[in-house]
């Protein structure tokens, strides 16, 4: 009994708010190293470009509430998601135009590229902050629990509850559905094989007929899809709030890094591992242990190996770590 | 144009705008904007010497001008002796076993012959020397944070003068810089970058988090200052008299005289570092730093021990930084590290350098002071922008409301537009590199 009741502790304050953030992290990445690997450089603006799409989807989402229109018990902005994504695909897509395309085809240095993308940053950050306020913003609705955590004590008859939030649930579906539908994306159709051999050989593929304006054109498009779809998630599961979005940088790059820049598959990967260091360093194991324990040896402290202010320290950790003993991260990403 | 003209003409404009304010918006403000430019001005002179010199991607300045602020508080601030007493030696035993606990890691590690072997004995060097820390480090922190938490609360500082804080923080970064460097600066550009960034990110969460070395988010206030008071200034009859003759009142000349004492000795601070910039970027060292920067093959080919110059730029350029963080916390007279943020602290810097020009420290200086003078003044011209847009649409419309309140919000839009279409149309700055 207490072995089970451990391991529902486990699982509710550990292994599904990971599963949730890793599944968030995992669709950030993934645009990040999709970015890097066909237009070759780090982009800055990412976390902004999440905020954006959120911030769309948001609006949206509270035109439609206005307007009585529902899909309970989802939430309302899987509704709006769509127009955010279009609406970010439109903004990325634009920037490139205007911005990013000179410096391709001046074929500027990829460091010239990444001070670039800083300024596309501020630009998304004052874009976001101007619309939107700098407040925090709850568009959450419908159900809220998949499965509460007195109903779950119920049915068992455990001292120790499971909640897993309707938002934790829809994240990891959507990720799940979203990363099926990229790879098949990339394995199986003309135009995603066009964009591996384009991030593989760029001058080969030129030579095969390959139009390297479309490829980055429907990798922007992509990118703003994963990155809306990343933000709203993120911002259903612990609200919305612009800086917050800009501070996502640096676990959503360390996911990718550590997955390999470039890597799909990495990217997911890094996210997950990111994810679960995060949360299973910052979080207090006295409960889990307390059931474990023979009685009478119940540990005093709180037994946290660092507070969670400090989750930036563990992304970190694990970025460097990586990068010392395999620099090109787990899965054999490209190192340019 | 002769860029010699060129220069001094870009200076003279920077000098009539903040003139102009001073016409137009009263000398106490543009001498407030005159402080935070030249502080501005030496980060991005740090930043330059990184940038412009070595090609070095820091963005982890916010961490290094952090660090500057807190050396203002442990240089300057009375000592707690109760706190002492309570768990000073007992966290100095803490931190001297987390210390040696790291590099007696980094020791196994280094001298062990690879193999499984090494790991485990690595790995349960760091996990044995965490729980030794821990068990130390958490009742001395807790004994010090209680004693009197509303009004110390932390170890305090040296009590020494605060000027002294200057070369202390730019040491404190310096040898922040050290660490990251041996550990980081192998990395290729886009990495180092994003390791710097989350460098100063923990620098920022622990100067919030551990309450025990400078009161976290509770803020250290009223640091000891350079400069007379302004209330002591009114009360002396001989400084009276003198703002009598210069025609202004006595208040308002103590805060003019307060503010142009701060100038003074951040000019001085400002010459000084850019001479010897100067003189860096003109000797041996300084050519061989560009060559390595303009290719490191060749550089390294040449015999040059590219690894060691990169640390010694990296460590020179964050240590000004760390001056520049001490300076403008002496400006500020407190240390609040929640207002850290690296918008601020670590992009506006790097706008500063592109804009100014990287690789020439004039050029730099030019862009500290210009981006700082735009950072401070968009933000009423938003304002004054947005009320005359919205002129035609009703009082109390709520468009009307929602964008004279988010007006503030410009400045970071004109920012990355000024970055942008300067990187397209002067890629090498407003005063080029020569």
């Amino acid at each position: 009994m207490d072995l089970l009741n451990a391991l529902v502790a486990l699982a509710n304050f550990v292994l599904v708010p990971a599963l949730a953030y890793g599944s968030q992290l995992a669709l950030g990445a993934l645009g990040v190293t999709l970015i890097y690997g066909i237009l070759r450089f780090s982009n800055f603006a990412h976390g902004d470009t999440m905020a954006f799409g959120a911030m769309v989807t948001i609006l949206v989402t509270w035109l439609f509430q206005g307007i009585g229109l529902s899909i309970d018990p989802l939430p309302t902005a899987l509704l709006a998601l769509p127009f955010g994504i279009i609406a970010t695909a439109a903004l990325v897509y634009a920037t490139d135009r205007v911005v990013y395309r000179f410096y391709r085809q001046a074929k500027a240095a990829p460091v010239m590229l990444v001070i670039v993308s800083m300024g596309v940053m501020f630009i998304m950050n004052g874009l976001v902050r101007f619309i939107i306020g700098v407040d925090d913003q709850r568009f959450a609705d419908g159900a809220r629990f998949l499965i509460s955590a007195r109903d779950f004590r119920e049915m068992t008859g455990l001292a120790e509850g499971l909640a897993i939030r309707t938002s934790q649930a829809i994240t990891v579906v959507t990720a799940i559905l979203v990363v099926i539908a990229l790879f098949w994306f990339l394995n199986r159709t003309r135009m995603g094989k066009s964009m591996r051999a384009y991030s593989d050989n760029e001058d080969l593929a030129l030579l095969s007929g390959i139009n390297p304006e479309r490829v980055v054109a429907v990798t922007w498009i992509i990118v703003a899809a994963l990155a809306t779809i990343a933000g709203v998630l993120y911002g259903l599961d612990k609200g919305f709030k612009p800086f917050v979005y800009f501070h996502l940088l640096l676990p959503v790059f360390a996911s990718a890094i550590v997955g390999g820049l470039g890597s799909p598959i990495g990217a997911i990967a890094g996210g997950f591992i990111v994810a679960f260091s995060e949360v299973t360093i910052t979080y207090a194991w006295k409960k889990v242990v307390t059931y474990l324990v023979p009685e009478g040896m119940e540990p005093s402290g709180l037994l946290q190996l660092l507070g969670t202010d400090y989750k930036y320290a563990v992304s970190f950790a694990i970025l460097v770590i990586v990068l010392l003993f395999r620099p090109t991260g787990l899965f054999r990403g490209k190192s340019v | 144009m002769n860029p010699t003209l060129r220069g001094v003409m870009m200076f003279a404009l920077v000098a009539g705008l903040i003139g102009l304010t001073g016409l137009m918006q009263g000398w106490n403000s543009a001498l407030v904007i005159l402080n935070m430019g030249l502080v501005s001005a030496i980060m991005a002179l740090g930043v330059n010497l990184q940038w412009g010199f070595a090609g070095l991607f820091n963005i982890g300045v916010m961490g290094f001008v952090a660090l500057g602020g807190l050396a203002a508080v442990l240089i300057s601030m009375p000592p707690t002796t109760e706190a002492w007493a309570a768990g000073g030696m007992r966290m100095g035993a803490a931190l001297v076993t987390g210390a040696l606990t790291v590099i007696a890691a980094i020791f196994a590690h280094n001298r062990l012959a690879p193999g499984w072997q090494r790991g485990l004995i690595t790995l349960a060097i760091v996990i044995g020397g965490f729980l030794l820390y821990r068990t130390l480090f958490d009742p001395a922190r807790d004994a010090i944070e209680s004693v009197n938490p509303a009004g110390t609360g932390y170890l305090g500082g040296l009590s020494l003068p605060i000027l002294l804080a200057w070369p202390a923080g730019g040491l404190l970064a310096a040898g922040a810089a050290w660490l990251i460097g041996k550990t980081a600066l192998g990395l290729r550009s886009d990495y180092l970058a994003i390791a710097t960034l989350g460098i100063a990110e923990i620098i920022i969460a622990l100067m919030k988090n551990e309450d025990w070395l400078s009161r976290g988010v509770k803020n250290v206030v009223g640091l000891p200052r350079p400069v007379p008071y302004e209330i002591d200034l009114q009360n002396d009859p001989a400084f009276v008299e003198q703002a009598g003759n210069l025609g202004l009142s006595a208040v308002e000349w103590s805060t003019l005289y307060v503010k142009l004492g701060y100038t003074g000795l951040f000019t001085a601070v400002l010459v000084l570092l850019l001479v010897l910039a100067q003189l860096a970027l003109a000797s041996p060292w300084g050519r061989m730093m560009r060559a390595i920067r303009d290719n490191e093959t060749a550089a390294e080919a040449m015999g040059k021990n590219v690894k060691r110059r990169h640390l010694e730029i990296f460590i020179l350029g964050s240590a000004i930084c760390g001056i520049a963080g001490a300076m403008m916390t002496t400006l500020d007279g407190q240390l609040t590290p929640g207002s850290y943020q690296p918008l601020r602290f670590t992009f506006l810097v790097w706008v500063m350098v592109i804009v100014g020009g990287s690789g020439n420290n004039f050029g730099a200086v030019l862009g500290g002071f210009l981006i700082w003078f735009l950072w401070v003044q968009v933000e009423p011209l938003g304002t004054w922008a947005i009320s005359m847009i919205t002129t035609p649409l009703p009082d109390g419309s709520a468009l009307k409301d929602h964008l004279i309140a988010s007006a503030p919000q410009m400045r970071l839009l004109t920012m990355g537009v000024v970055l942008l279409v300067v990187l397209r149309f002067y890629p090498k700055g407003l005063l080029p590199e020569r």
